[in-house]
């Protein structure tokens, strides 16, 4: 007998799923609970704790030299909220062992002649005679910096201090040297890190929780047996998995104006290309990732195996997808395992719109790519679905 | 098309066999279910039955044979069967955490009923199999026998032709077994063809048909009368002393299919090859009362298996 494609039976079908999903999200009040609580939790932790510019750096000091002027670089170095001197050692013998016992990241090495290559530096105010004098006499530091050099977050921020001006020394005006080149800074002009965490963290809380919720919905039901019923009715693996996608849409959508909400008022995070713009780049996120859940929901047989490659996709996405080390400066090979993750191009996509008020159209390639991505990704999830147990 | 209504089977099978990896779970089963009836598939866990059934609603290929439930041939027309069959899984196969109505609704929605078909279709079922206390519980807070009779009611909900019961009655107590079968006799009275797996002897002899299955082969099959009247065996009960003696005695007879002791009777199979069982057995236990008695379908069982499945 040949059977209609009623349309009102699809959507009567797709309906029910959503509805059940619904229904269930809401008597599950501990996912209920995380569906708020994660965002907020990983935010205000992540947006306090992740902070690439080093202030205050805690490091130790010889100071041989004992001098007003060796007292003065202590405490303009100090007053310059670079670094904080909290150990004192007496040798450079007892600074390293400190530095492999880990007990200081940095220390500063004062010489006990160190006025006299004060005064003769040629940066020192008064010494006019730069260019002859440094071409007869090798240039001499005035002072030393011992790094650990295996934290290299800490190893820059000290390499920072080595054109230190010595007019802080000294209290006179500050002549700065001609930069070779300048820089301006166009976006996020006073360095601070929330800036750009808060929107890299979207990406990556949304791949977490979309990736996690589907891939265990269809592996949860074959687990507690309702699969055997619901494939011996006339549902279809497209309608399944649409109506398992669409209620996951709404929490998605739920945690980006959650995040957002709190980026804005507690780290004042701008959201400069307006906000429709930015949901309309997050749903085309909230769809890809929710299609990752349903491939890995079709491969994998427990609900464990679900979360083991849950976190497998998710930890390239914090990795490789720009948000924790720049896109540009990976290698090649690492370049393409990116670009396939969908969270590379959101990333690019949100911290555009959130940051730089770039335009959608402007990151068409993106956009197309999360929309590709998706659909394939159903299609190859309805295909490996079958409606049989072997 | 395929569709023929004219069979008078709902279910007929060439050779359907279903391989494992390398055991062989159902071996060439050969089946003829007339339309309208109640045909059991009576065997011990795991001789088969389970897969059986899913092959014949297309959840599982068969490795070999032909299968053709309704006029469909499986499992390539399994899609086109779905809206005509209704299934009980073994296991409860619902929504633990859905109300009882909410369970129903969500069934019916699947099955594209409209809203107004929904309602009276829900209310019509939550009174028939006496769920309308219940309906706001949530499915799993229900006992053995509610949700067993809600399993029936999700699967019958959209009227299906022919309905597919896997072990329903295995968690539920005999007093609500015997109300469910007889909500089975209603639903065969209105024509709907039913195949029901067991391993409840008593079940078994309330089909129509049945078949014997062990280690997935047939080993006998037809209405339980005539499986009764025609085991090939003869059943004696005996009384008296030393029975577990006796038993031991008799059983190494090749004449003696089994011999099983019920409280102060020994109960024994003799081959139809014996002519005269009750003299034959007056020489082996002198002194002893024996009777024959009418078999049940335990004995078939017994006989049929080779004795390999009753102490």
């Amino acid at each position: 007998m040949w059977v209609r494609k009623n349309w009102l039976a699809v959507f009567s079908r797709v309906g029910a799923i959503v509805f059940k999903e619904l229904k269930q999200l809401s008597r599950d009040r501990m996912t209920f609970g995380m569906i708020v609580m994660i965002p907020m939790m990983q935010l205000l932790l992540f947006g306090y704790a992740i902070n690439t510019d080093v202030r205050h750096l805690p490091v130790g000091l010889i100071n041989l030299s004992q001098s007003s002027q060796s007292r003065d670089l202590v405490a303009a170095l100090e007053a310059s909220g670079a670094v904080r001197f909290k150990q004192v050692y007496a040798s450079k013998a007892e600074a390293e062992k400190a530095i492999t016992l880990g007990e200081s990241k940095a220390v500063l090495y004062i010489p006990a002649d160190f006025p006299q290559r004060l005064f003769s530096h040629p940066n020192y105010p008064g010494n006019n005679n730069r260019a002859a004098w440094s071409h007869s006499d090798p240039q001499q530091p005035i002072a030393q910096w011992m790094v650990d050099g295996s934290d290299t977050m800490v190893a820059a921020s000290i390499k920072a201090l080595r054109n230190f001006p010595l007019a802080e020394i000294t209290g006179q005006a500050y002549q700065a040297n001609p930069a070779v080149l300048e820089v301006v800074q166009y976006f996020n002009p006073e360095q601070r890190s929330a800036v750009n965490v808060v929107p890299g963290l979207l990406a990556i809380i949304l791949t977490m929780t979309m990736i996690m919720f589907t891939a265990a919905a269809i592996v949860r039901e074959r687990e507690q047996g309702n699969m055997e019923f619901l494939i011996n009715t006339p549902v279809q693996p497209m309608e399944l998995m649409f109506g398992k996608i669409v209620p996951y849409v709404l929490v998605g959508l739920i945690q980006v104006s959650i995040i957002l909400g709190i980026g804005h008022v507690i780290f004042h995070v701008p959201v400069r290309g307006g906000l429709l713009t930015l949901f309309a780049a997050a749903l085309l996120f909230i769809f890809a990732s929710l299609t990752v859940g349903m491939v890995i929901s079709t491969l994998v047989k427990t609900q464990l195996q679900a979360m083991q490659m849950t976190v497998f996709i998710l930890m390239p996405s914090i990795l490789l997808s720009g948000f924790m080390f720049p896109y540009e400066a990976m290698p090649a090979p690492a370049q393409y395992i990116a670009e396939v993750l969908p969270a590379t191009h959101f990333m690019r996509l949100v911290r555009g719109i959130v940051l730089r008020d770039a335009s959608l159209t402007g990151q068409t390639f993106d956009m197309v790519w999360l929309l590709v991505f998706t659909l394939l990704g159903l299609m190859f999830a309805s295909l490996r679905f079958k409606k049989r147990l072997d | 098309m395929s569709n023929a209504s004219q069979t008078p089977y709902a279910i007929e099978t060439r050779g359907m066999s279903r391989r494992f990896d390398q055991s062989l779970a159902v071996d060439q089963l050969d089946l003829k279910i007339p339309r309208g009836t109640i045909y059991g598939f009576l065997g011990p866990n795991g001789c088969g039955k389970s897969t059986s059934i899913r092959m014949l609603t297309g959840l599982l290929a068969p490795s070999a044979g032909e299968i053709n439930v309704l006029g469909y041939q499986l499992p390539a027309q399994a899609e086109l069967l779905r809206p005509k069959i209704g299934y009980m899984t073994q296991k409860f196969s619902l929504y633990d955490n859905l109300r009882v109505d909410e369970n129903l609704d969500f069934v019916a929605r699947i099955y594209g009923l409209t809203r107004q078909q929904r309602q009276q279709r829900c209310a019509e079922l939550l009174a028939l199999y006496e769920l309308i206390p219940y309906r706001q519980q949530l499915a799993g807070s229900l006992s053995g026998g509610q949700k067993q009779r809600l399993a029936l009611a999700a699967a019958t909900l959209h009227n299906p032709e022919l309905l597919f019961l896997d072990e329903p009655t295995s968690a539920v107590d005999p007093e609500n077994r015997r109300e469910f079968w007889e909500h089975l006799f209603d639903l065969c009275q209105q024509g709907t063809t039913i195949l029901v797996s067991t391993h409840y002897m008593d079940e078994a002899e309330r089909c129509h048909g049945l078949a014997i299955l062990e280690k997935g082969v047939k080993r006998a099959d037809g209405s339980p009368q005539a499986l009764m009247a025609d085991m090939g065996a003869r059943v004696m009960e005996i009384s008296g002393e030393n029975l577990r003696y006796l038993k031991q005695q008799l059983i190494a007879q090749p004449e003696v299919v089994s011999a099983a002791q019920l409280g102060t009777r020994l109960r024994v199979l003799v081959k139809n090859s014996v002519p005269e069982p009750q003299r034959w057995l007056q020489n082996h236990a002198p002194g002893s009362l024996i009777e024959e008695v009418r078999g049940s379908l335990e004995d078939v069982f017994v006989v049929v298996t080779g004795g390999r499945n009753v102490g």
